[in-house]
């Protein structure tokens, strides 16, 4: 059987080998892809995100075991930043997850935002899809919520839940900025710490004022290490499900998904393109250095790159 | 192609200290290479399960209990049943050398014993990982 084969079975190792491939850019995963798109789409995506240790593994952990309860088949996509200095990560999301190893119905990923320039969201949807595929009901993508791939990454979620933790400071002025638009239910996790309550208060009066459709996002309080209020959390997503199904939203955000999708497999691919060659060519230097002398403008400069590719 | 080599880098057994598992994650990232960290106190199945998951290059183990001769063979073992044969399998930790042809031979390719330093486990791994 050849890998695409073992992937219809629901093999696991042919699942990863393809991850990996997607990952490193390897046009012959792109086109099993290509060919085994029309079984994808089964998996409901939840984007999970929020600061840096604000308990977004532990709460993968424990949301995925409420619904193994329900007899649902989990995939999960841990992002960790990948350091821009050596390219090198360390991925430790796992570590809040060992239950889940023998899971049979769990397979779980770690990937490393690598590159710049979206690369990331190439490969986590490229990851989504083959789970999509493999077989998995549900599919959770955690990922820290601070840069904008990242944000990007989660928006692109049927829901999208956001982890905030008590004393979040100012934290939560820079995460209101631009993240807590995309967030279709927000968990407080570490409720067992106090402060809570007011920033549940918080969030609440921030909705208040943002109110312009006919659904708000709940706010659930959880300590996702004590297992506290889980169900009730899962209850809030699956409403936000139900919600968007029942209203049609559905196939609405699907679609601006899939734009959005397009639009940036577009975009990197043209990104390629040009900087290949550019780098080819060391036209980069030689034109920075004219802009520099003034011998040129920046929007010249632009237009002689463009060139390469017209 | 851009390809990151993936390590496993696990801590079978009882014993509570990853200093050293945390030392060698530390260096193999600065060696540009993305390290899969799983915790303390894995089981072996747990280890092999995550090494198929992650679709890793590399599984390396850190024991300092003493019960080396029995784990790490465990995980070449369930590793080949599994039918992986592409991912390369080394050892590190208080291991005595009359230990180390045993360990070779069950398919931990290489032990690294206190002192190596970091430097010649990335050059191992650049060298020989399988693919
Ligand atoms: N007090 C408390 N600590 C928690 C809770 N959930 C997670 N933590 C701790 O927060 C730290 C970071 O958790 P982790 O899941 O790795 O956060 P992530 O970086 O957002 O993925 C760990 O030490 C967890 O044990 C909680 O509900 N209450
Ligand atoms: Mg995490």
């Amino acid at each position: 059987m050849n890998i695409e084969e073992r992937l219809l079975k629901g093999d696991k190792r042919a699942c990863a080998r393809l991850i990996t491939m997607l990952e490193n850019n390897d046009p012959e995963a792109i086109e099993i892809i290509k060919r085994l798109y029309k079984h994808s789409g089964n998996a409901y995506v939840i984007g999970i995100t929020g600061p840096p240790g604000s308990g977004k593994s532990t709460l993968t952990d424990k949301l995925t075991k409420e619904l193994r309860k329900r007899d649902k088949r989990v995939g999960i996509i841990a992002i960790d930043p990948t350091s821009p200095f050596t390219g090198g990560a360390i991925l430790g999301d796992r570590i809040r997850m060992s239950d889940l190893a023998l899971d049979e119905g769990v397979f779980i990923r770690s990937m490393g935002t690598r590159g710049s320039l979206g690369g990331m969201s190439k490969a986590t949807w490229g990851a989504t899809k083959v789970l999509d595929i493999y077989g998995v009901d549900y599919i959770i993508i955690e990922t820290v919520g601070v840069g904008q791939s990242e944000v990007d990454i989660v928006k692109t979620a049927d829901t999208v839940l956001m982890v905030m933790v008590p004393h979040l400071g100012d934290d939560i002025q820079a995460i209101k900025a631009g993240v807590m638009e995309i967030a279709d239910v927000f968990a407080i996790n570490k409720a067992d710490l106090d402060g809570a309550d007011k920033t549940q208060l918080e969030i609440e009066m921030n909705l208040d004022l943002n109110e312009k459709s006919d659904y708000r996002p709940p706010v659930v309080k959880v300590s996702a290490s004590r297992n506290e209020n889980i169900d009730q959390l899962i209850e809030k997503l699956m409403e936000h499900r139900n919600y968007l199904e029942k209203t049609g939203k559905f196939s609405e955000r699907r679609k601006r998904n899939t734009k959005l999708e397009i639009i940036k497999l577009v975009e990197e691919e043209l990104m390629n393109l040009i900087m290949d060659k550019a780098l080819e060519e060391n036209l980069l230097e030689s034109l920075s250095e004219d802009v520099l002398l003034k011998n040129l403008d920046p929007y010249t400069a632009r237009d002689k790159v463009l060139k390469l590719i017209k | 192609m851009e390809r990151a080599i993936r390590v496993l880098v696990a801590k079978p057994g009882l014993d509570g200290h990853d200093r050293g598992a945390k030392v060698i994650a530390r260096a193999l990232r600065d060696a540009g290479m993305e390290v899969i960290y799983t915790g303390l106190r894995q089981t072996p199945e747990q280890i092999v399960q995550a090494a198929i998951q992650e679709d890793v290059d590399v599984v390396a183990m850190s024991i300092l209990s003493g019960a080396h001769n029995h784990l790490f063979p465990k995980v070449a073992n369930l590793l080949r049943e599994e039918g992986v044969d592409d991912v390369l399998i080394i050892g590190g930790g208080v291991i005595p050398d009359d230990d180390i042809p045993g360990l070779i031979e069950a398919g931990i390719e290489a032990i690294f014993t206190p002192g190596t330093s970091t430097k010649d486990v990335v050059e191992y791994i650049r060298n020989n990982v399988k693919r």
